[in-house]
């Protein structure tokens, strides 16, 4: 029988072992490792067809993830979808003109918001909207439009 | 006994048995006291159910990893989607395989012991003994014991869900090439810290106290033979198996 000291060590040691591997899953396998990063900014895009997007969706500009999709919601004035993206203040000197596309990774991926920068001197803002963009391509609506090469899906003719 | 009476006594005994567990239940925690004993009983229970379970845990942790990424990357690269594996490898152990294969292994390698350790107590009259000298059992034995579980199996989650991830690691890192950044990229980008590893470790704190509970509940109610512990023991393991998986859906459902 050991004594009572080292078994209470050897629980201790076990306890640590606990919070040490608590602390490396929490940061190294989930998104937890960002949270401790500082409070990102929020801007808002209106889009007339966001397609399958959802909140959480990729947020990035040139291929680099730069936040996420916060929330989406329809403007009940405009009845367009109004998405809320929460961005990295690493990067807070984009440019004021800059545009978001919805776009798709790979033929069936996701749909992620990918912005392209504009030529303004002034960076957008927390609050501010991004006022040029492009909604989510709807594949049915491509295909009627080139199949029937037109852009109008009632067919009464 | 009459034929009617021998069938209802059929049906009610297990409902029997669960308002004794139950009953039980709140009896340790209402005679729960803390005292300056208490923390070191409870440490040394947690040295013998926690890190006397580890071997099996680690063991058995690093080749849940390792066949579940095999399987899944096999499946994966046929839709041609094999950088995901890291995400259903995380995903499936923070939520589920983590604390349900862990606390079910815990059941087998410490719950049983802590189950014949006091069926052996109330066989050898030792239970007896202590209450003689005005210890209240419940106090000295229960107590630490449940509260051991509680501690024990969520670490003992966390260090299986560590070595599965070691194990995914091997096999897609090392053995088939993926990048690790993308390896590690993926995961990170798809599993949420609350809603996923949060939610994991929730369940196994439940399943702590649940498993620790049943195996402390099946000794002290056992029959102070040699054979009333040897069964006790196998309830105990099957008991505990059951509920977890049943909690496990329960948990789930509501977290989700």
């Amino acid at each position: 029988m050991k004594s009572s000291n080292q078994i209470e060590l050897a629980a201790g040691v076990f306890l640590l072992l606990g919070i040490a591997a608590l602390v490396f899953l929490a940061v190294q396998a989930t998104d937890g490792g960002a949270i401790g990063g500082k409070e990102p900014y929020r801007v808002t895009a209106t889009f007339t067809n966001i397609g399958g997007l959802k909140p959480r969706s990729t947020v990035s500009m040139g291929g680099v993830r730069i936040g996420t999709v916060e929330e989406i919601a329809l403007d009940p004035v405009t009845l367009e979808a109004r998405v809320t993206l929460a961005i990295d203040s690493t990067y807070d000197d984009l440019p004021d003109d800059t545009s978001a596309s919805i776009l798709t990774s790979g033929l069936l991926g996701d749909q992620y918001v990918g912005l392209e920068p504009g030529g303004s001197p002034d960076p957008l803002a927390d609050g501010d909207r991004i006022l040029i963009t492009n909604s989510a391509m709807v594949l049915e609506q491509l295909i009627s439009k080139y199949l029937l090469n037109t852009d109008d899906t009632t067919s009464d003719d | 006994m009459s034929e009617p009476a021998l069938q209802s006594g059929r049906i009610l005994s297990p409902v029997r048995d669960l308002g004794r567990a139950v009953v039980f239940l709140g009896q340790a925690l209402s005679r729960m006291r803390f005292r300056s004993g208490t923390l070191g009983e409870t440490l040394r229970q947690t040295y013998f159910i926690g890190v006397r379970s580890l071997v099996i845990i680690m063991t058995c942790g690093f080749f849940v990893g390792l066949v579940l990424t095999l399987q899944t990357y096999d499946t994966l690269t046929r839709f041609g989607a094999g950088d995901a594996v890291s995400t259903v490898l995380a995903l499936s152990l923070f939520r589920e395989l983590g604390p349900v294969l862990t606390a079910i292994l815990f059941a087998g390698r410490a719950g049983t012991s802590v189950t014949a350790e006091i069926g052996l107590m109330k066989a050898t009259e030792q239970l007896d003994a202590l209450e003689l000298m005005a210890i209240d059992p419940m106090e000295r034995i229960v107590q630490p014991r449940l509260l051991a579980g509680l501690i024990a199996v969520p670490v003992l989650t966390l260090i299986f869900n560590m070595m599965a991830l070691a194990g995914g690691v091997a096999y897609s890192v090392f053995l088939m090439g993926i990048d690790p950044n993308v390896f590690w990229g993926t995961m990170q980008n798809n599993v949420e810290l609350g809603r996923d590893f949060g939610a994991g470790m929730a369940k196994s704190v439940a399943f702590g106290g649940l498993a620790a509970w049943l195996a402390v509940y099946f000794g002290w109610t056992c029959r102070p033979t040699g054979e009333g512990v040897a069964l006790a023991t196998t309830q105990t393991v099957i008991a505990t198996a059951i509920s977890v998986l049943l909690l496990d859906f329960v948990l789930s459902a509501l977290m989700l």
